[in-house]
């Protein structure tokens, strides 16, 4: 849904006549209650079940407990693909799957804009809800607080995730070894390219859709199939390449990959060519890299391949002895050169 | 990908590389002109596969690196100044000048944007009626055309919080003041072929007639690469130095009429400093004087203090195509991308930093 269309989609009953979130709304009176019981709870009542507790007691856990936390900043806040809401749960709870975990609860803080409009938010917690039935998840406590207008940028957000350690237990990228396989679950850069398309209003036809979902089914696919996985990650903020960058620095061997292994949709690469941004840098938010041992590539490959948004999972790369570069790509040529690494956020080339 | 992926084709790159080789009977020394394609030859590791057949000498085609110091520290000065925001293209904001970089001057409360067009920037003086919009305009042939279209949009809107610092280029005088340096040791040009497309491949026939020096019109993808320079090479090796054109998929004869035109209207040729090079007749453009109400250096003033260079930056060397960068003592130790020295080592498309992201090719 744009943004356009919410602006004019008529929000659940307001507290205020205006349709917009105000200062009073953070400020712990009769405002902020009506906040809670007639927009927040609602929209989360099946995935709240103790309602507006400040503070949560949560039972005893059958094994180690694994903790994370993440604040969400987007803009903009709705993109094609996801919106803040989806991303608050599934980038989370992703960072707990790839521990090795199974994320079991949430905390939710919202720092609100003053003016941000109550039809928006109700839309993104619609949103936020959906995604965590989808991932199994409660959201157990919280915290609302609203802002001057200009102190944010509309709608900020944090959650914290709680999750029981599975076993077996990976290795981890320590433990990394020469021949052992690197795959993706999928087209990679989908995310970064979505949320820069839709900011800087490329129109770009068609436009990259954020692969924002849940990896916890793949991360289970995995399980299921007994694949001897050796660490994955979420490739994340700096991409496949950030990940592939902290699994050499930790395992001292260089990890090569080969670029047309590499799937990249059409649109992403559009976008890519246009601007002058390598895919393996850009952001994903529910693709990550899987390291693997030799001769097990295949068969992960197979397992991730029932999962609906892991179908195009491919073996990208292998752990090689160390050269001089941590990170090599083998380009169209077939020469091995070194990966790059982006200082901070990427910018296009201008001529 | 349609006009990407015959461009990149291995087999044929292999071919060409093979028949280069087999061409070239002494080792030919070209410079490609443009920083984007340093920037391909090294992704793709070409300069390595034609070592002792072909030295490609970096230039100078990079608009940010040879952005004069004081332009930056001009920009810097108005980005911190009450009620002006100053607008550039990614790239420039992180150039360092002599008292830091744009974005550095946005850490110190500097109002900044980073665009990705010149009318991005006259949007921006539309929604900020009480701001003094100040473009950046850096940039070769390639980004003078929409600079000009911006000028025009702010005409007709009647915008009068719109001006531009102007610090565009024009590579062919800087060719010829290369040439024309004691040391150098160029012997056929790749010319920037989407430099072409807007100025037309004709205009250097007299540089050839006068230089005796082939230039090729080339692209940017390891294929476009590759031919260009084996045209080169073949032009070399029969002596016969010829302005062709290996890019004609956009490069024409007569290049882009209209955008030629619409610079013209609005720009005029001048001398200007380079950054690095010094000062290159008819090396640039200013605004005609008939748009002198939209020239940010005559509504706001030129820069307080002089410009100072860092002392031990060779990016002069490298511009010039003296040196390679990493034969420079500050390459990859107290020159790096994240601290850099000079704009070579900054933008996407300096020689610097292309080595920095991608040398180690021969060493992995």
């Amino acid at each position: 849904m744009t943004h356009e269309e919410l602006s004019y989609n008529c929000p659940s009953p307001s507290t205020t006549d205006s349709g917009r979130i105000s200062l009073a709304h953070g400020e712990g009176g009769r405002l902020m209650r009506r906040l809670l019981s007639e927009h927040i709870l609602p929209a989360l009542a099946d995935v709240a079940p103790a309602g507006d507790a400040d503070a949560a007691i949560l039972a005893r856990l059958g094994g180690q407990v694994v903790f994370t936390t993440d604040s969400y900043v987007v803009s903009p806040l709705f993109f094609p693909g996801g919106d803040i809401g989806k991303l608050a749960v599934f980038g989370t709870t992703n960072d707990l799957a790839v521990t090795g975990a199974r994320p079991l609860w949430l905390s939710l803080s919202l720092i609100i804009e003053e003016g941000f409009e109550l039809a928006l938010l109700d839309s993104v917690l619609r949103s936020l809800a959906a995604s965590a039935r989808l991932t199994g998840v409660s959201i157990v406590t919280g915290d609302t607080k609203v802002v001057p207008r200009g102190a944010a940028d509309g709608l900020f957000i944090n959650t914290a995730g709680v999750g029981v350690l599975l076993e077996p237990r990976w290795p981890g990228p320590e433990q990394l070894q020469c021949g052992d396989e690197l795959l993706v679950t999928g087209p990679i850069g989908q995310h970064g390219t979505a949320v820069m398309a839709t900011r800087e209003q490329f129109d770009a036809e068609p436009c990259p859709t954020s692969d924002c979902a849940s990896l916890v089914p793949a991360v289970d696919a995995l399980r299921r199939a007994e694949i001897p996985v050796v660490t994955l990650r979420d490739a994340t903020r700096g991409g496949v390449s950030a990940v592939l960058r902290e699994w050499a620095a930790s395992c001292g061997r260089t990890l090569a990959i080969d670029e047309r292994e590499v799937p990249v949709t059409p649109e992403v690469r559009g976008v890519c060519e246009l601007l002058g941004l390598d895919p393996l840098h850009v952001a994903n938010e529910g693709t990550m890299v899987v390291a693997v041992r030799k001769g097990f590539g295949a068969a992960a490959v197979e397992a991730l391949s029932r999962v609906p948004d892991a179908r195009q999972a491919a073996i990208v790369g292998q752990v090689q002895e160390r050269r001089v570069s941590p990170v090599v790509v083998q380009r169209g040529l077939g020469r091995y050169l070194p990966l790059d690494e982006p200082l901070g956020a990427q910018l296009p080339r201008i001529c | 990908m349609k006009y990407l992926d015959e461009y990149r084709d291995p087999v044929a790159a292999r071919r060409l590389l093979a028949e280069i080789r087999s061409v070239a009977r002494r080792p030919w020394t070209l410079m490609e002109v443009c920083g984007g394609q340093t920037h391909s030859l090294l992704r793709h590791g070409i300069d390595v596969e034609l070592e002792g057949v072909v030295d490609l000498i970096h230039g100078p085609g990079c608009p940010v690196c040879v952005t004069p110091l004081d332009s930056i520290d001009l920009a810097r000065e108005l980005s911190l100044r009450e009620g002006v925001l100053l607008a550039s293209f990614g790239d420039m904001l992180r150039v360092p000048g002599s008292r830091g970089s744009l974005l550095e001057a946005r850490a110190d409360g500097g109002r900044v944007n980073a665009v990705y067009c010149p009318m991005d920037a006259v949007a921006l003086a539309r929604r900020n009626p009480d701001l003094q919009v100040v473009f950046f305009a850096v940039g070769f042939e390639t980004t003078t055309p929409p600079t000009a279209l911006a000028v025009r949009q702010a005409e007709s809107l009647g915008l009068r919080n719109f001006s531009l610092l102007v610090a565009h280029v024009r590579v062919l005088p800087a060719m010829e003041t290369l040439v024309e340096s004691a040391d150098c040791r160029v012997q056929g040009f790749l010319a920037a072929g989407h430099v072409c497309t807007v100025t037309g491949c004709r205009e250097y026939a007299p540089f050839v007639e006068r230089y005796r020096l082939p230039v090729v019109v080339t692209g940017f993808e390891p294929v476009d690469l590759l031919q260009g320079i084996l045209r080169c090479v073949r032009l070399l090796e029969s002596g016969r130095p010829e302005v062709v054109n290996c890019y004609r998929r956009t490069a024409r004869d007569s290049g882009n009429p209209t955008a030629q035109r619409l610079v013209s209207d609005i720009f005029e040729v001048c001398d200007r400093p380079w950054r690095g090079l010094g000062v290159i007749p008819r090396g640039g453009l200013k605004l005609r004087a008939e748009f002198q109400q939209f020239d940010a250096e005559v509504r706001f003033g030129g820069a307080s203090v002089p410009a100072i260079e860092a002392e031990e930056c060779r990016s002069s060397d490298v511009l010039a195509g003296r040196i390679k960068p990493n034969a420079c003592p500050s390459f990859g130790t107290t020159c790096t991308p994240d601290r850099p020295l000079g704009a070579p080592m900054v933008s996407s498309e300096g020689a610097c930093a292309a080595y920095y992201r991608y040398a180690g090719a021969n060493n992995l």
